[in-house]
């Protein structure tokens, strides 16, 4: 049973398309990653799904709410992690957390104690009482994390979570978010372009320029690439080739003096090869697929390429359209 | 109407009222400056057979700076939170826009009057004597006025993205405001289309309200130039406009 529904989605500022008529659902308890550079149009789709903007044409629902029609339905049903700290900094983590509590209507009786797991959930129980503004960054995103669990939504979005946090951070926030679906019995809804980072998902789509350009899990995403990547050395890479070819029917090519090849199954593919060369190979390696290099089959660049004054002017645009209207 | 979210926005901005020291202390500084200098300086110039004393007639007009100052700044705080996202935070909870907008004016209301109350408690130090009834008469007026004000300063938010238009909101609206509402001088007494400027603004209303209940009885040009009932009216009534057009600016756009 799809938990979010998202059919035929558009959204225009004035003469720029944010998001190109997509469609995608996502079934409950999963982990469902947008992927895309910056500007692609992730955050404009999450905020279309969060009530805060209108799209130009299309439907979208959550829980069995329409986004448009039942705004207040689909709120009670989410938890929003933005792209930027919308913590009160002048506020305690408690302060906040109470603040939410009370703004979702939770019941007086239990607000203590959800307050309280949620900040042991996320490790920030002790620091409860600190201004937000003492807070690192890592400390903020999980404070939020907590924050966004405490009305027990059924959908919780993290809107490119990790960015800007320290590697260390972002493993440490990983280790939460994994953990959520099973403990919070709650669906993820995130975007990011890192792509490491979306390999956590159990579906993936590929959004670029506004459009759902690839849809799938991590691994049939990655098969589309053709398998893995072997590379190897030998004496003698001429006959190593043409045996490669009448035995396995598999094309190797040379560069810099090293063959290599595509192969469905690269792990059992070595050994076979390994059995059939015997002695001529010297050295081999294995490259597994990427979701980078899905990307970058895909359109042509990688997903940081992106160049970034090209984001900031859409951006930039966008903000001035709204001011306008 | 959610009066949970209502009671929770109201009690974050007294929590932060009463956090931030310094802006107690300089939000009363203001009144009192022109109270004790800007007063009893002009006041060499105006005849004494007037009737009320220039120090005493601007009373209700500083205590009316106090709120609208405060009120505004309140509201305006409106942008600081668009600014620093945290509005967001408010905007996607399952709150009705018109809860936001009644506690955000709720907020501006219990922080602008207890300056106002400060402020009041000054009446014995200008000369002028107050019985108990007149004095919860101008609190009530008081709280209405800032309720009103605050409103009117969550319609100026709702039009202004970043924190820079600050500056304009307070050179091109809140001074003049101050100086078209009867507080420093009657407005009977203010040039023709002066005086029409002044009859479009609110705050000149609950002032000349607060003239009522402070000077009971006085007439001519120190007294109130509207009558009371007319000043409640504009009161309460602009205050439900202001509510109303804040609630649906609040509705999401795009």
């Amino acid at each position: 049973m799809p938990i979010i529904k998202v059919e035929k989605l558009v959204k225009r500022f004035g003469n720029i398309t944010a998001v190109d008529d997509i469609s995608f659902e996502v079934e409950e308890g999963t982990i469902f990653g947008f992927l895309g550079p910056n500007g692609a149009g992730k955050t404009t789709t999450i905020n279309i799904l969060c009530t805060l903007l209108a799209p130009s044409s299309g439907r979208a629902s959550i829980a069995g709410h329409d986004c448009m029609e039942e705004a207040s339905g689909v709120r009670r049903a989410i938890g929003i992690v933005f792209q930027d700290t919308t913590l009160d900094k002048d506020l305690t983590a408690y302060e906040n957390l109470i603040f939410h509590a009370y703004l979702y209507d939770v019941p007086r009786s239990e607000m203590k104690k959800r307050v309280a797991d949620v900040l042991r959930f996320v490790d920030l129980y002790d620091r409860k009482d600190d201004l937000v503004k003492k807070f690192s960054g890592g400390m903020k995103r999980r404070l939020e994390v907590a924050r966004g669990l405490i009305h027990q939504p059924r959908v919780l979005f993290l809107d490119e979570p990790t960015l800007g946090l320290d590697p260390q951070s972002r493993s440490n926030l990983w280790e939460f978010i994994t953990k959520l679906p099973e403990m919070h019995n709650v669906t993820i809804f995130m975007t990011t372009h890192y792509m490491e980072e979306a390999e956590v998902c159990n579906t993936i789509a590929i959004i670029d320029n506004g459009k759902i350009i690839a849809m799938g899990t991590p691994d049939e995403l990655k098969k589309t690439i053709g398998g893995d990547v072997v590379y190897m050395t030998t004496t003698d890479n001429a006959t190593a080739k043409s045996e490669i070819k009448s035995l396995f029917n598999i094309d190797a090519s040379e560069k810099q003096n090293e063959l290599y090849m595509t192969c469905s199954r690269g792990d059992t593919c070595i050994p076979e090869i390994i059995r059939t060369l015997g002695d001529k190979v010297i050295s081999v390696r294995l490259q597994r697929p990427t979701l980078n290099d899905v990307f970058l089959k895909l359109t042509g660049k990688t997903i940081r390429q992106e160049d970034v004054s090209g984001e900031d002017t859409i951006r930039e645009s966008i903000r001035a359209y709204r001011r306008r209207h | 109407m959610e009066f949970n979210a209502i009671y929770v926005i109201v009690a974050r901005e007294f929590k932060k009222f009463i956090r931030e020291r310094s802006r107690l202390f300089s939000a009363i500084a203001r009144p009192l400056l022109w109270l004790f200098i800007v007063g009893a300086g002009l006041s060499r110039l105006v005849p004494r057979e007037t009737g009320v004393p220039y120090t005493q007639f601007i009373f209700p007009g500083i205590i009316g700076m106090t709120i609208l100052f405060s009120s505004i700044f309140s509201s305006i705080s409106i942008i600081w939170d668009k600014e620093f996202g945290f509005m967001k935070e408010i905007l996607v909870a399952p709150v009705s826009r018109l809860s936001i907008v009644v506690g955000k004016a709720l907020s501006g209301t219990i922080v602008s009057t207890i300056q106002a109350v400060i402020i009041l408690a000054l009446f014995p130090v200008v000369g002028i004597k107050l019985g108990f009834l007149q004095i919860v008469g101008v609190i009530i007026i008081c709280a209405s006025v800032s309720f009103c004000i605050s409103s009117f300063g969550i319609v100026l938010a709702t039009f202004y993205e970043s924190y820079e238009s600050f500056s304009v909101i307070m050179n091109f609206i809140v001074m003049p405001m101050f100086f078209l509402s009867g507080a420093m001088y009657p407005v009977k007494l203010l040039p023709d289309i002066l005086q029409v400027v002044a009859k479009l603004n609110p705050l000149t209303y609950g002032i000349d309200a607060m003239k009522h209940v402070i000077f009971p009885g006085a007439t001519g040009s120190m007294g109130p130039d509207f009558s009371l009932t007319t000043s409640s009216l504009v009161i309460i009534c602009s205050s439900v406009v202001f509510v109303l057009i804040a609630g649906k600016a609040f509705e999401r756009k795009g």
